[in-house]
Protein backbone atom coordinates (compact mmCIF):
# COMPACT_ATOMS: atom_id res chain seq x y z
CA UNK A 1 0.00 0.00 0.00
CA UNK A 2 1.40 3.44 -0.67
CA UNK A 3 1.30 6.16 1.54
CA UNK A 4 -1.65 7.88 -0.59
CA UNK A 5 -3.64 5.01 -0.31
CA UNK A 6 -2.94 4.60 3.16
CA UNK A 7 -3.71 8.28 4.18
CA UNK A 8 -7.33 8.00 1.82
CA UNK A 9 -7.68 4.71 3.32
CA UNK A 10 -7.71 6.25 6.90
CA UNK A 11 -9.88 9.49 5.18
CA UNK A 12 -12.43 7.28 3.57
CA UNK A 13 -14.05 6.21 7.49
CA UNK A 14 -14.58 10.00 8.00
CA UNK A 15 -17.03 9.81 4.64
CA UNK A 16 -19.88 7.97 6.13
CA UNK A 17 -20.38 10.57 9.25
CA UNK A 18 -19.92 14.06 6.81
CA UNK A 19 -22.79 12.52 4.62
CA UNK A 20 -25.35 11.68 7.70
CA UNK A 21 -24.43 15.10 9.20
CA UNK A 22 -25.44 16.50 5.55
CA UNK A 23 -28.50 14.26 4.73
CA UNK A 24 -29.05 15.29 8.54
CA UNK A 25 -29.21 19.26 8.05
CA UNK A 26 -31.34 18.56 4.77
CA UNK A 27 -33.95 16.97 6.61
CA UNK A 28 -34.22 19.39 9.08
CA UNK A 29 -34.46 22.22 6.85
CA UNK A 30 -37.23 20.49 4.91
CA UNK A 31 -39.01 20.15 8.13
CA UNK A 32 -39.62 16.68 8.44
CA UNK A 33 -37.36 16.30 11.41
CA UNK A 34 -38.58 18.82 13.63
CA UNK A 35 -37.12 20.88 16.01
CA UNK A 36 -38.05 19.52 19.19
CA UNK A 37 -37.19 15.91 18.11
CA UNK A 38 -33.70 16.72 17.06
CA UNK A 39 -32.33 20.06 15.91
CA UNK A 40 -30.20 20.92 13.22
CA UNK A 41 -26.66 20.34 13.00
CA UNK A 42 -26.13 23.82 12.23
CA UNK A 43 -28.39 24.51 15.47
CA UNK A 44 -26.11 22.39 17.57
CA UNK A 45 -23.29 24.29 16.06
CA UNK A 46 -24.66 27.50 17.33
CA UNK A 47 -25.43 25.85 20.74
CA UNK A 48 -21.77 24.81 20.88
CA UNK A 49 -20.33 28.37 20.27
CA UNK A 50 -22.69 29.47 22.92
CA UNK A 51 -21.57 27.44 25.92
CA UNK A 52 -17.74 27.58 24.57
CA UNK A 53 -17.95 31.39 24.91
CA UNK A 54 -19.80 31.25 28.34
CA UNK A 55 -17.24 28.86 29.32
CA UNK A 56 -19.24 26.40 30.45
CA UNK A 57 -18.13 23.68 27.93
CA UNK A 58 -14.39 24.05 28.83
CA UNK A 59 -15.30 23.83 32.32
CA UNK A 60 -17.78 20.53 32.27
CA UNK A 61 -15.05 18.90 29.91
CA UNK A 62 -12.69 19.82 32.39
CA UNK A 63 -14.80 18.14 35.31
CA UNK A 64 -15.53 15.21 33.47
CA UNK A 65 -12.44 13.96 31.75
CA UNK A 66 -10.47 14.25 35.52
CA UNK A 67 -12.85 12.32 37.00
CA UNK A 68 -12.39 9.69 33.80
CA UNK A 69 -8.92 9.70 34.34
CA UNK A 70 -8.43 9.63 37.61
CA UNK A 71 -10.84 6.93 38.00
CA UNK A 72 -8.93 5.00 35.33
CA UNK A 73 -5.56 5.74 36.91
CA UNK A 74 -7.10 4.37 39.99
CA UNK A 75 -8.73 1.42 39.20
CA UNK A 76 -6.53 0.58 36.45
CA UNK A 77 -3.20 0.54 38.77
CA UNK A 78 -5.04 -1.47 41.46
CA UNK A 79 -6.38 -4.18 38.22
CA UNK A 80 -3.02 -4.17 36.87
CA UNK A 81 -0.74 -4.82 40.11
CA UNK A 82 -3.45 -7.88 41.22
CA UNK A 83 -3.20 -8.85 37.79
CA UNK A 84 0.42 -8.93 37.80
CA UNK A 85 0.43 -10.71 41.18
CA UNK A 86 -2.40 -12.95 40.59
CA UNK A 87 0.01 -13.93 37.27
CA UNK A 88 3.47 -14.43 38.93
CA UNK A 89 2.08 -15.93 41.96
CA UNK A 90 0.00 -18.87 42.76
CA UNK A 91 -0.55 -18.41 46.45
CA UNK A 92 -1.76 -14.64 45.26
CA UNK A 93 -4.36 -16.20 42.57
CA UNK A 94 -5.43 -18.56 44.87
CA UNK A 95 -6.17 -16.58 48.02
CA UNK A 96 -8.18 -13.85 46.21
CA UNK A 97 -9.09 -15.04 42.05
CA UNK A 98 -12.55 -16.35 43.64
CA UNK A 99 -13.43 -13.76 45.34
CA UNK A 100 -12.27 -11.18 42.02
CA UNK A 101 -14.64 -13.55 39.92
CA UNK A 102 -17.50 -13.21 42.35
CA UNK A 103 -17.57 -9.59 42.85
CA UNK A 104 -17.24 -9.23 38.79
CA UNK A 105 -20.42 -10.71 38.09
CA UNK A 106 -21.99 -7.89 39.78
CA UNK A 107 -23.10 -5.32 37.26
CA UNK A 108 -20.91 -2.34 38.65
CA UNK A 109 -23.75 0.17 37.79
CA UNK A 110 -26.47 -1.97 40.37
CA UNK A 111 -24.34 -0.43 42.97
CA UNK A 112 -25.12 3.01 42.29
CA UNK A 113 -27.64 3.54 45.19
CA UNK A 114 -25.31 1.94 47.11
CA UNK A 115 -22.84 4.25 46.45
CA UNK A 116 -25.05 7.25 46.12
CA UNK A 117 -25.69 6.56 49.93
CA UNK A 118 -21.73 6.32 50.99
CA UNK A 119 -20.94 8.82 49.34
CA UNK A 120 -23.77 10.88 48.60
CA UNK A 121 -23.43 12.99 44.92
CA UNK A 122 -19.78 14.01 45.63
CA UNK A 123 -16.72 13.20 43.77
CA UNK A 124 -16.29 10.49 45.37
CA UNK A 125 -19.03 8.65 44.40
CA UNK A 126 -18.36 8.99 40.46
CA UNK A 127 -14.46 8.09 41.24
CA UNK A 128 -15.16 5.03 43.08
CA UNK A 129 -17.68 3.98 40.08
CA UNK A 130 -15.38 4.44 37.03
CA UNK A 131 -12.35 2.53 39.52
CA UNK A 132 -14.44 -0.28 39.94
CA UNK A 133 -15.41 -0.32 36.05
CA UNK A 134 -11.87 -0.01 35.00
CA UNK A 135 -10.40 -2.44 37.14
CA UNK A 136 -11.92 -5.64 36.17
CA UNK A 137 -11.07 -5.42 32.05
CA UNK A 138 -7.30 -4.87 33.06
CA UNK A 139 -7.43 -7.28 35.95
CA UNK A 140 -8.72 -10.26 33.87
CA UNK A 141 -6.54 -9.19 30.37
CA UNK A 142 -3.60 -8.43 32.19
CA UNK A 143 -3.98 -12.16 34.37
CA UNK A 144 -4.64 -13.72 31.01
CA UNK A 145 -2.08 -12.23 29.32
CA UNK A 146 0.81 -13.87 31.76
CA UNK A 147 -0.86 -16.58 31.96
CA UNK A 148 -0.36 -16.66 28.06
CA UNK A 149 3.36 -16.13 27.88
CA UNK A 150 4.86 -18.88 25.79
CA UNK A 151 6.35 -21.39 28.51
CA UNK A 152 8.96 -22.19 25.82
CA UNK A 153 10.45 -18.72 26.17
CA UNK A 154 10.56 -18.64 29.67
CA UNK A 155 12.64 -21.87 29.64
CA UNK A 156 14.93 -20.38 27.17
CA UNK A 157 14.94 -16.99 29.85
CA UNK A 158 16.32 -19.16 32.69
CA UNK A 159 18.70 -21.70 30.82
CA UNK A 160 20.44 -18.22 29.38
CA UNK A 161 20.48 -17.43 33.00
CA UNK A 162 17.98 -14.55 33.68
CA UNK A 163 17.34 -13.89 37.21
CA UNK A 164 13.92 -13.17 38.11
CA UNK A 165 13.55 -9.60 37.51
CA UNK A 166 15.27 -10.01 34.03
CA UNK A 167 13.11 -12.31 33.44
CA UNK A 168 9.69 -10.61 34.34
CA UNK A 169 10.96 -7.34 32.84
CA UNK A 170 12.04 -8.70 29.46
CA UNK A 171 10.05 -11.48 28.70
CA UNK A 172 6.71 -12.18 31.06
CA UNK A 173 5.87 -8.33 30.55
CA UNK A 174 6.60 -7.75 26.94
CA UNK A 175 4.51 -11.19 26.28
CA UNK A 176 1.63 -9.84 27.99
CA UNK A 177 1.56 -6.32 27.12
CA UNK A 178 -0.90 -7.19 23.90
CA UNK A 179 -2.95 -9.03 26.01
CA UNK A 180 -3.08 -5.90 28.95
CA UNK A 181 -3.67 -3.74 25.67
CA UNK A 182 -7.28 -4.93 24.92
CA UNK A 183 -7.95 -4.74 28.96
CA UNK A 184 -7.11 -0.73 28.47
CA UNK A 185 -9.12 -0.83 25.70
CA UNK A 186 -12.29 -2.33 27.05
CA UNK A 187 -11.65 -0.47 30.11
CA UNK A 188 -11.74 2.77 28.53
CA UNK A 189 -15.08 1.82 26.86
CA UNK A 190 -16.45 1.20 30.44
CA UNK A 191 -14.80 4.68 31.58
CA UNK A 192 -17.09 6.73 29.46
CA UNK A 193 -20.05 4.69 29.76
CA UNK A 194 -19.57 4.67 33.90
CA UNK A 195 -19.44 8.14 33.80
CA UNK A 196 -22.31 9.34 31.69
CA UNK A 197 -24.23 7.20 34.26
CA UNK A 198 -23.09 8.54 36.80
CA UNK A 199 -23.04 12.07 35.99
CA UNK A 200 -26.75 12.16 34.57
CA UNK A 201 -27.86 10.74 37.62
CA UNK A 202 -26.20 12.47 40.60
CA UNK A 203 -23.38 15.37 39.63
CA UNK A 204 -23.19 18.87 39.80
CA UNK A 205 -20.86 19.46 37.14
CA UNK A 206 -19.71 17.41 34.45
CA UNK A 207 -21.24 17.17 30.95
CA UNK A 208 -23.71 14.75 32.38
CA UNK A 209 -24.99 17.39 34.41
CA UNK A 210 -24.66 20.10 31.57
CA UNK A 211 -27.17 17.38 29.38
CA UNK A 212 -29.24 17.09 32.41
CA UNK A 213 -29.69 20.61 33.38
CA UNK A 214 -30.07 21.52 29.41
CA UNK A 215 -33.04 19.05 29.66
CA UNK A 216 -34.90 20.45 32.06
CA UNK A 217 -34.86 24.10 30.22
CA UNK A 218 -35.47 21.76 26.87
CA UNK A 219 -32.29 23.11 25.29
CA UNK A 220 -32.27 20.20 23.02
CA UNK A 221 -29.76 21.24 21.19
CA UNK A 222 -27.02 21.09 24.17
CA UNK A 223 -28.27 17.63 24.82
CA UNK A 224 -27.62 16.57 21.18
CA UNK A 225 -24.11 18.58 21.60
CA UNK A 226 -23.50 16.79 24.88
CA UNK A 227 -23.85 13.37 23.67
CA UNK A 228 -22.22 13.78 20.79
CA UNK A 229 -18.81 15.69 22.97
CA UNK A 230 -18.97 12.08 24.70
CA UNK A 231 -18.53 10.35 21.29
CA UNK A 232 -15.52 12.47 20.25
CA UNK A 233 -13.93 11.85 24.25
CA UNK A 234 -14.54 8.28 23.41
CA UNK A 235 -13.03 7.98 20.33
CA UNK A 236 -10.05 10.52 20.75
CA UNK A 237 -9.16 7.77 24.00
CA UNK A 238 -9.42 5.27 21.51
CA UNK A 239 -7.37 6.75 19.33
CA UNK A 240 -4.40 7.83 21.84
CA UNK A 241 -4.56 4.00 22.94
CA UNK A 242 -4.23 2.73 19.34
CA UNK A 243 -0.82 5.12 18.85
CA UNK A 244 0.40 3.96 22.09
CA UNK A 245 -0.07 0.24 21.12
CA UNK A 246 1.40 1.06 17.81
CA UNK A 247 4.33 2.39 19.70
CA UNK A 248 4.81 -0.43 22.26
CA UNK A 249 3.71 -3.83 19.92
CA UNK A 250 6.02 -2.46 16.80
CA UNK A 251 7.57 -6.41 17.35
CA UNK A 252 4.40 -7.46 16.50
CA UNK A 253 3.62 -8.82 13.23
CA UNK A 254 0.22 -6.95 13.53
CA UNK A 255 1.16 -3.80 13.74
CA UNK A 256 4.03 -4.14 11.26
CA UNK A 257 3.31 -1.78 7.32
CA UNK A 258 2.46 -4.48 5.33
CA UNK A 259 5.35 -3.87 3.12
CA UNK A 260 7.27 -5.87 5.37
CA UNK A 261 4.99 -9.45 5.39
CA UNK A 262 6.86 -11.85 6.94
CA UNK A 263 9.03 -14.24 5.25
CA UNK A 264 8.78 -17.41 6.25
CA UNK A 265 9.89 -20.69 4.97
CA UNK B 1 40.59 -25.65 27.97
CA UNK B 2 42.84 -26.30 25.30
CA UNK B 3 40.81 -26.05 22.19
CA UNK B 4 41.76 -28.13 19.16
CA UNK B 5 43.00 -26.25 16.22
CA UNK B 6 43.56 -28.81 13.53
CA UNK B 7 40.86 -31.38 12.68
CA UNK B 8 41.87 -34.10 10.63
CA UNK B 9 40.87 -37.60 9.94
CA UNK B 10 41.73 -38.93 13.59
CA UNK B 11 39.52 -35.34 14.85
CA UNK B 12 38.09 -37.16 17.77
CA UNK B 13 40.74 -36.23 20.22
CA UNK B 14 40.77 -39.18 22.32
CA UNK B 15 43.12 -37.85 24.67
CA UNK B 16 41.65 -34.81 25.61
CA UNK B 17 40.06 -34.53 28.96
CA UNK B 18 36.52 -35.07 29.71
CA UNK B 19 33.64 -32.55 28.69
CA UNK B 20 30.80 -34.10 30.43
CA UNK B 21 30.54 -37.72 31.62
CA UNK B 22 27.33 -39.61 31.96
CA UNK B 23 27.86 -42.63 34.79
CA UNK B 24 25.00 -45.08 34.65
CA UNK B 25 22.87 -41.81 34.46
CA UNK B 26 18.91 -43.26 34.61
CA UNK B 27 15.53 -40.47 34.44
CA UNK B 28 11.85 -42.29 34.50
CA UNK B 29 9.27 -40.37 34.48
CA UNK B 30 6.30 -41.76 36.58
CA UNK B 31 7.10 -46.06 36.41
CA UNK B 32 8.41 -45.23 32.51
CA UNK B 33 11.92 -45.61 32.27
CA UNK B 34 12.92 -43.47 29.85
CA UNK B 35 17.04 -43.71 30.14
CA UNK B 36 19.09 -46.78 32.12
CA UNK B 37 22.05 -46.79 32.99
CA UNK B 38 23.89 -44.71 30.86
CA UNK B 39 27.08 -44.32 30.46
CA UNK B 40 28.72 -41.75 28.22
CA UNK B 41 32.10 -39.90 27.96
CA UNK B 42 32.94 -36.81 25.95
CA UNK B 43 35.88 -35.46 25.25
CA UNK B 44 36.51 -31.73 24.59
CA UNK B 45 36.15 -30.54 21.40
CA UNK B 46 34.18 -33.72 19.90
CA UNK B 47 31.23 -33.67 17.74
CA UNK B 48 29.18 -35.94 18.84
CA UNK B 49 25.49 -37.06 17.33
CA UNK B 50 22.58 -38.70 19.50
CA UNK B 51 20.06 -40.78 16.93
CA UNK B 52 17.33 -42.73 18.17
CA UNK B 53 13.63 -43.37 17.52
CA UNK B 54 10.97 -40.88 18.24
CA UNK B 55 10.50 -40.87 22.32
CA UNK B 56 13.41 -43.01 22.98
CA UNK B 57 14.66 -40.04 25.32
CA UNK B 58 17.34 -37.93 23.35
CA UNK B 59 15.51 -34.78 24.34
CA UNK B 60 15.75 -35.90 28.19
CA UNK B 61 19.24 -37.02 27.93
CA UNK B 62 19.95 -33.21 26.69
CA UNK B 63 17.86 -31.89 29.27
CA UNK B 64 19.90 -33.40 31.96
CA UNK B 65 23.13 -32.39 30.06
CA UNK B 66 22.12 -29.11 30.32
CA UNK B 67 20.91 -28.81 33.92
CA UNK B 68 17.52 -28.33 33.15
CA UNK B 69 16.05 -31.81 34.58
CA UNK B 70 17.41 -34.09 37.20
CA UNK B 71 18.72 -37.25 37.03
CA UNK B 72 16.80 -40.20 39.22
CA UNK B 73 20.53 -42.24 39.67
CA UNK B 74 24.09 -42.27 38.57
CA UNK B 75 25.59 -39.08 37.93
CA UNK B 76 26.85 -35.97 35.67
CA UNK B 77 29.98 -34.37 35.66
CA UNK B 78 30.97 -31.43 33.27
CA UNK B 79 34.36 -29.59 33.16
CA UNK B 80 35.21 -26.69 34.91
CA UNK B 81 34.23 -23.55 32.92
CA UNK B 82 36.40 -20.30 33.22
CA UNK B 83 34.89 -16.88 33.87
CA UNK B 84 32.97 -15.30 31.24
CA UNK B 85 32.47 -18.00 29.39
CA UNK B 86 29.15 -19.93 29.93
CA UNK B 87 29.61 -24.02 30.26
CA UNK B 88 26.59 -25.50 28.24
CA UNK B 89 23.94 -23.81 25.88
CA UNK B 90 21.10 -25.84 24.49
CA UNK B 91 19.55 -25.20 21.21
CA UNK B 92 16.48 -26.43 20.46
CA UNK B 93 13.99 -27.25 17.66
CA UNK B 94 12.17 -24.03 17.76
CA UNK B 95 14.57 -21.23 17.29
CA UNK B 96 12.48 -19.26 20.66
CA UNK B 97 13.59 -15.96 19.85
CA UNK B 98 12.05 -12.60 21.81
CA UNK B 99 9.37 -11.69 19.09
CA UNK B 100 9.56 -7.86 20.59
CA UNK B 101 13.46 -7.31 20.63
CA UNK B 102 15.63 -7.06 17.83
CA UNK B 103 17.91 -9.61 16.37
CA UNK B 104 21.00 -8.03 18.03
CA UNK B 105 18.94 -7.97 21.25
CA UNK B 106 17.84 -11.39 21.06
CA UNK B 107 21.71 -12.46 20.28
CA UNK B 108 22.73 -10.55 22.94
CA UNK B 109 20.75 -12.68 25.74
CA UNK B 110 23.30 -14.89 25.03
CA UNK B 111 25.45 -12.66 27.38
CA UNK B 112 23.08 -12.36 29.87
CA UNK B 113 25.12 -12.07 33.57
CA UNK B 114 28.42 -12.67 31.42
CA UNK B 115 28.93 -9.05 29.74
CA UNK B 116 27.56 -5.52 30.04
CA UNK B 117 24.51 -4.71 28.01
CA UNK B 118 26.55 -2.52 25.42
CA UNK B 119 29.75 -5.29 25.27
CA UNK B 120 27.14 -7.45 24.43
CA UNK B 121 25.40 -5.81 21.58
CA UNK B 122 28.91 -5.36 20.01
CA UNK B 123 30.07 -8.91 20.40
CA UNK B 124 26.44 -9.79 18.89
CA UNK B 125 26.94 -7.92 15.72
CA UNK B 126 30.38 -10.15 15.62
CA UNK B 127 28.12 -13.37 16.17
CA UNK B 128 25.82 -12.09 13.32
CA UNK B 129 28.37 -11.81 11.09
CA UNK B 130 29.86 -14.96 11.45
CA UNK B 131 26.26 -16.76 10.89
CA UNK B 132 25.87 -14.56 7.71
CA UNK B 133 23.09 -12.15 9.00
CA UNK B 134 25.11 -8.66 9.73
CA UNK B 135 23.00 -6.39 7.99
CA UNK B 136 19.51 -7.66 9.47
CA UNK B 137 21.01 -7.17 13.22
CA UNK B 138 18.02 -3.84 13.75
CA UNK B 139 15.24 -6.44 11.99
CA UNK B 140 12.60 -8.06 14.32
CA UNK B 141 12.40 -11.19 14.27
CA UNK B 142 9.28 -11.94 12.65
CA UNK B 143 10.38 -10.83 9.45
CA UNK B 144 13.03 -12.95 9.47
CA UNK B 145 12.66 -16.62 7.55
CA UNK B 146 12.83 -19.91 9.49
CA UNK B 147 16.43 -20.83 8.77
CA UNK B 148 17.44 -16.56 9.90
CA UNK B 149 15.63 -17.52 12.56
CA UNK B 150 17.54 -20.48 13.65
CA UNK B 151 20.82 -19.16 12.87
CA UNK B 152 20.15 -16.05 15.29
CA UNK B 153 19.27 -18.91 17.62
CA UNK B 154 22.73 -20.17 16.72
CA UNK B 155 24.95 -17.16 17.06
CA UNK B 156 22.94 -16.49 20.80
CA UNK B 157 23.71 -19.70 21.97
CA UNK B 158 27.34 -19.36 20.85
CA UNK B 159 28.44 -15.21 22.31
CA UNK B 160 29.04 -16.65 25.64
CA UNK B 161 31.68 -18.91 23.92
CA UNK B 162 30.10 -22.38 25.67
CA UNK B 163 32.43 -25.20 26.15
CA UNK B 164 29.55 -27.67 25.19
CA UNK B 165 26.98 -26.72 22.56
CA UNK B 166 23.73 -29.04 22.91
CA UNK B 167 21.54 -29.38 19.74
CA UNK B 168 18.32 -30.62 19.75
CA UNK B 169 16.57 -31.37 16.01
CA UNK B 170 17.43 -27.45 15.38
CA UNK B 171 17.22 -28.55 11.53
CA UNK B 172 14.08 -30.44 12.07
CA UNK B 173 11.71 -27.97 11.18
CA UNK B 174 14.06 -26.53 8.12
CA UNK B 175 13.50 -27.43 4.15
CA UNK B 176 16.00 -29.77 2.77
CA UNK B 177 17.94 -26.64 0.97
CA UNK B 178 18.25 -24.43 3.84
CA UNK B 179 18.90 -27.50 5.89
CA UNK B 180 22.63 -28.29 4.11
CA UNK B 181 22.97 -24.90 4.06
CA UNK B 182 23.18 -24.55 8.03
CA UNK B 183 25.03 -27.86 8.60
CA UNK B 184 27.76 -26.35 6.44
CA UNK B 185 27.50 -23.16 8.85
CA UNK B 186 27.52 -25.52 12.00
CA UNK B 187 30.40 -27.76 10.76
CA UNK B 188 32.40 -24.39 9.75
CA UNK B 189 31.77 -22.88 12.96
CA UNK B 190 32.73 -25.37 14.93
CA UNK B 191 35.69 -26.23 13.08
CA UNK B 192 36.95 -22.45 14.26
CA UNK B 193 35.79 -22.21 17.75
CA UNK B 194 36.75 -25.75 19.35
CA UNK B 195 33.61 -26.56 21.42
CA UNK B 196 32.16 -30.11 22.11
CA UNK B 197 28.85 -30.88 20.05
CA UNK B 198 26.07 -32.60 21.24
CA UNK B 199 23.65 -32.93 17.88
CA UNK B 200 20.04 -34.96 18.40
CA UNK B 201 19.06 -35.83 15.28
CA UNK B 202 16.92 -37.58 13.07
CA UNK B 203 18.34 -37.32 10.26
CA UNK B 204 21.02 -40.60 9.69
CA UNK B 205 22.88 -38.54 6.74
CA UNK B 206 23.76 -35.12 8.80
CA UNK B 207 24.64 -37.28 11.40
CA UNK B 208 27.48 -38.87 9.82
CA UNK B 209 28.39 -35.75 7.45
CA UNK B 210 28.69 -34.12 10.57
CA UNK B 211 29.66 -36.12 13.33
CA UNK B 212 33.16 -37.37 14.57
CA UNK B 213 30.71 -39.93 17.24
CA UNK B 214 27.56 -40.81 16.54
CA UNK B 215 25.91 -42.71 19.23
CA UNK B 216 22.16 -44.63 19.03
CA UNK B 217 20.43 -44.99 21.45
CA UNK B 218 17.53 -47.75 21.96
CA UNK B 219 15.04 -48.74 24.78
CA UNK B 220 16.86 -46.16 27.26
CA UNK B 221 20.30 -47.74 26.66
CA UNK B 222 23.24 -46.63 24.36
CA UNK B 223 22.55 -49.67 21.67
CA UNK B 224 25.68 -48.41 19.23
CA UNK B 225 28.60 -45.96 19.60
CA UNK B 226 30.11 -45.55 16.38
CA UNK B 227 33.22 -43.38 15.67
CA UNK B 228 33.28 -41.82 12.26
CA UNK B 229 36.51 -41.30 11.16
CA UNK B 230 36.47 -39.40 8.09
CA UNK B 231 38.41 -36.22 6.80
CA UNK B 232 36.22 -33.01 6.63
CA UNK B 233 34.62 -31.39 4.73
CA UNK B 234 32.47 -34.09 3.62
CA UNK B 235 30.33 -34.26 1.11
CA UNK B 236 26.59 -35.58 0.58
CA UNK B 237 26.11 -38.98 -1.38
CA UNK B 238 29.73 -39.58 -0.64
CA UNK B 239 29.97 -43.96 -0.87
CA UNK B 240 32.45 -43.56 2.64
CA UNK B 241 29.69 -42.27 4.31
CA UNK B 242 27.22 -44.58 2.77
CA UNK B 243 28.78 -47.21 4.32
CA UNK B 244 28.88 -45.61 8.16
CA UNK B 245 24.77 -44.59 7.18
CA UNK B 246 23.99 -48.77 6.79
CA UNK B 247 25.70 -49.80 9.89
CA UNK B 248 23.16 -47.06 11.88
CA UNK B 249 20.21 -47.86 9.96
CA UNK B 250 20.97 -51.38 10.69
CA UNK B 251 21.01 -50.93 14.33
CA UNK B 252 17.88 -48.78 14.44
CA UNK B 253 16.03 -51.35 11.69
CA UNK B 254 17.79 -54.34 12.15
CA UNK B 255 19.23 -55.81 9.00
CA UNK B 256 16.18 -56.06 7.14
CA UNK B 257 15.76 -52.48 7.64
CA UNK B 258 18.84 -51.44 6.09
CA UNK B 259 18.45 -53.39 3.38
CA UNK B 260 15.24 -51.94 2.33
N1 LIG C 1 8.23 -34.20 31.69
C1 LIG C 1 7.85 -35.43 31.31
N2 LIG C 1 6.88 -36.09 31.99
C2 LIG C 1 6.49 -37.31 31.62
N3 LIG C 1 7.00 -38.00 30.59
C3 LIG C 1 7.97 -37.40 29.88
C4 LIG C 1 8.44 -36.10 30.19
N4 LIG C 1 9.41 -35.77 29.32
C5 LIG C 1 9.53 -36.82 28.49
N5 LIG C 1 8.67 -37.80 28.82
C6 LIG C 1 8.56 -39.10 28.16
O1 LIG C 1 9.84 -39.63 27.99
C7 LIG C 1 9.98 -40.25 26.74
C8 LIG C 1 11.16 -39.70 26.01
O2 LIG C 1 10.91 -38.36 25.68
P1 LIG C 1 11.94 -37.48 24.86
O3 LIG C 1 11.33 -36.15 24.65
O4 LIG C 1 13.25 -37.52 25.53
O5 LIG C 1 12.01 -38.27 23.49
P2 LIG C 1 12.85 -37.93 22.17
O6 LIG C 1 13.76 -39.04 21.94
O7 LIG C 1 13.41 -36.57 22.27
O8 LIG C 1 11.71 -37.97 21.07
P3 LIG C 1 11.57 -37.08 19.74
O9 LIG C 1 12.55 -37.64 18.79
O10 LIG C 1 10.18 -37.33 19.29
O11 LIG C 1 11.84 -35.67 20.12
C9 LIG C 1 8.67 -40.07 26.01
O12 LIG C 1 7.93 -41.27 26.10
C10 LIG C 1 7.98 -38.98 26.77
O13 LIG C 1 6.60 -39.19 26.77
MG1 LIG D 1 12.98 -34.67 21.35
Amino acid sequence: MTALQARFGAAIGWLLPVVILLIWEALSRAGIITENVLPAPTEVFAAFLRVLKSGDLARNIGVSAWRALTGLAIGGSIGFALGLANGLSLLSRNLTDTTLQMVRNIPHLALIPLVILWFGIDEGAKLFLVALGVFFPIYVNTLLGIQTVDPQLIEMGRTYGMDRRALFLRVILPGALPSIFVGLRYALGIMWLTLIVAETISASSGLGYMAMQAREFLMIDVVVLSILIYALLGKLADSFVRVLERLCLQWHPAFQKTAQQPART
Amino acid sequence: MPKPQLRSVDSAPISAPPAFSFQSVSRHFGEKSVLSNIDLTVPQGQFVAIIGKSGCGKSTLLRLLAGLDQPDGGQITRAPVQPGQSSIRIMFQEPRLLPWARVVDNVAVGLTGLASRSEAKARAHDLLEKVGLSDRDGEWPSVLSGGQRQRVALARALIGQPSVLALDEPLGALDALTRIEMQHLLSRIWQTQGFTAVLVTHDVAEAVILADRVIVLDAGKVALDLAIPLPRPRRHGHPDLAVYEQKILAQLFGEDGAQA
